[in-house]
């Protein structure tokens, strides 16, 4: 007997409890569609953030004030950590393959304009923020290259925010209240959308130097590094590194690459799609559960078809061949109808809701198959064994 | 050298804790092509004595000889495997799998030698047009009569050309026309040279058999040859 004829037999012997066999497989069908649709989902989520992540381009390197280091006793004097200001962000443009730094002051604050007031992001950057982050300007310019120490109080506003103070009317040249301040108005932001929850559009953007002092702080929140592309990362950090002991001392600060970022949300979002693959893992272990059923059931039934089998030379290993074979037969039928709907599935829902972020995580599909293939092999091995072992006499007196 | 030879061969079952001898100090020798019928009360271990030549149950005591290799030696395998070349069974119930036509039923012993299709459906086609049903081939189990379904049983028994054919209560469930039908397929095959054992307690069918045994409480109590006809 060879593979084709025993999966001719095992399919043969299926489809004489037709609706029993399709309800047996339709159990790993719908545990196999669950870790296609959820994995899929897992999957989608996974892109969308990594694609909000990255649109600003991947050669940026943030640099944060402090140290994640901890100290065995108090440091003292040499422990201490010293403001990153918009000197340093000066100077680090001078660092070999820096492009452009982008000092970074966020915070929030009450605006007034046109006649209306609104609480909402303030973020204090350099003329550079626009271009390092291709951030389009819709009406008048961005920030100008002042001094970046005493800058004008000029202010660029989000496409939003301009739509709440002022509607359809131009901004331009209005006067505008931040925190009690005055500022003028010379451009407004093209629609950006939000990036993990932060609303670039319900932004005010201000000189970096003006947020420090609106805010009262010594020292910038960030200063984002863009560097040449063809440059490994790397060569860029340590040039930042030997800027930053010049300067401070000591490398008093956190230096994270876009790269690192990512990895690190990548990790995240690996055990998101991990975990929703183990619940629909769940669903085809309760469709395990029913081929061990249905195959028990099968081997009591059939037993005096068993002992006739041995009776005209069947050994044990053809018996229990036999029996295995089904049982993969009506997982893996099962399991490729689950692949089937599942994709199918993923697919109208990609053109139904486009927002929906889905895309089928193949390494999980092709395991989901796999797994529902080891599922019926394992949920087989137990009947499969017993109808082995039986006595053939024995099983010939069966009726 | 005798095809079968028994040897002070006992069976014992355990049943509720007690000892049954089914089987008690048997000694028989059997020459191939006899045909033997086996007779005797129910509980006279008739129906042992034939699992135990058909290699389905083994001996507890005693050494059963076939064409001269002693069978206690051979592993479940092995067992399987002169079964499957040497032994055909014919039953009372007929064993024909319901789901399988008649050429599919008699192909199954080819199926589980490894005979290809091709090959099989021929052999299993004459085995059927032997028995009298190639135009019953492509019916089930169901759509045919009882008298057909173990014409059916003894084609597939006979698929295998073996040298040893084993029937247990054959007309049992048979009226007495296709009975007597049954009984003479099996003893033509035997005049061909197959061996032919028959299990009865119809004692028309079991006197015709040109040997009989006579079993009672396990032993063989009377073993009668007919003179040649």
């Amino acid at each position: 007997m060879n593979g084709r004829e025993l999966v001719r037999f095992a399919t043969h012997s299926a489809l004489s409890h037709r609706l029993r066999s399709v309800l047996t497989a339709l159990g790993i069908g719908i545990g196999v569609t669950a870790v296609v649709l959820l994995t899929s989902m897992g999957e989608g989520l996974h892109r969308y953030v990594l694609e909000q992540f990255t649109q600003f381009g991947t050669n940026i390197i943030g640099i944060n004030p402090g140290r994640s280091t901890t100290f065995g006793a108090s440091t003292g004097i040499f422990g201490s950590v010293r403001p990153l200001t918009i000197d340093d962000a000066e100077a680090l443009k001078r660092v070999p393959f820096v492009l452009n730094t982008v000092p970074v002051v966020q915070g929030t604050a009450s605006v007034e304009g046109g006649g209306r007031e609104r609480s909402t992001n303030i973020s204090g950057v350099g003329p550079e923020f626009q271009t390092a982050f291709d951030f389009r300007v819709a009406l008048g310019t961005f920030l100008p290259a002042d001094d970046p120490r005493a800058p004008r109080p000029l202010a660029v506003l989000g496409a939003k925010m301009r739509h709440e103070l002022y509607g359809e009317r131009s901004p331009l040249g209005e006067l505008l209240r931040v925190g009690g301040e005055r500022y003028r108005v010379i451009g407004v932001m093209e629609p950006k959308g939000q990036v993990l929850g932060f609303d670039l559009d319900d932004t005010v953007y201000i000189p970096a130097a003006r947020a420090l002092e609106l805010y009262n702080r010594q020292g910038l929140f960030e200063i984002d590094v863009l560097y040449d592309k063809a440059v490994p990362a790397d060569e860029v950090v340590a040039g930042i590194e030997r800027m930053i002991i010049a300067r401070h001392g000591g490398l008093d600060v956190t230096i994270t690459t876009q790269q690192q970022m990512l990895d690190v949300l990548g990790s995240v979002l690996d055990i998101v799609t991990f975990a929703v693959a183990a619940l629909g893992g769940i669903s085809l272990l309760v469709g395990g559960v029913g081929i061990f059923t249905i195959m028990t059931i099968a081997v009591r039934e059939r037993t005096a078809e068993i002992g006739l089998l041995r009776a005209i030379g069947a050994g044990r290993a053809q018996i229990r061949a036999i029996f295995l074979g089904e049982s993969i037969l009506l997982a893996g039928i099962g399991g490729a109808g689950g692949l089937l709907v599942g994709g199918l599935t993923v697919v109208l829902l990609g053109v139904a809701v486009p927002a929906l972020p889905v895309g089928i995580a193949l390494p999980y599909v092709v395991a989901a198959e796999a797994v529902a293939v080891l599922i019926g092999l394992a949920a087989g091995v137990v009947p499969a064994q017993r109808a082995a072992a039986l006595d053939p006499v024995e099983a010939l007196r069966a009726e | 050298m005798a095809m079968i030879r028994l040897e002070a061969l006992g069976r014992t079952f355990e049943v509720g804790g007690q000892q049954v001898r089914a089987l008690d100090q048997v000694d028989l020798t059997i020459e191939a092509g006899e045909y033997l019928s086996i007779m005797g009360p129910s509980g006279s271990g008739k129906s042992t004595l034939l699992n135990v030549l058909g290699l389905l149950d083994t001996p507890s005591v005693g050494a059963y000889w076939l064409d001269g290799v002693n069978t206690s030696t051979m592993g479940d395998d092995q067992l399987a495997a002169t079964r499957q070349a040497q032994i055909g069974f014919v039953f009372q119930s007929f064993h024909l799998v319901p789901r399988m036509t008649a050429a599919e039923n008699v192909e199954l012993p080819m199926l589980l030698a490894g005979i290809g299709g091709a090959e099989r459906r021929e052999r299993a086609h004459r085995s059927l047009a032997g028995v009298g049903l190639a135009d019953r081939a492509d019916h089930r189990p169901a759509q045919l009569s009882g008298g057909e379904r173990q014409r059916v049983a003894i084609a597939r028994a006979i698929v295998m050309q073996p040298r040893l054919l084993l029937a247990d209560e054959p007309t049992g469930n048979l009226d007495t026309g296709s009975g007597a039908e049954i009984v003479r397929i099996m003893e033509t095959l035997n005049e061909r040279g197959l061996t032919l054992i028959v299990v009865t307690h119809d004692l028309q069918i079991g006197e015709r058999a040109r040997r009989r045994l006579r079993l009672r409480d396990g032993r063989v109590v009377e073993d009668l040859r007919a003179a040649q006809a």
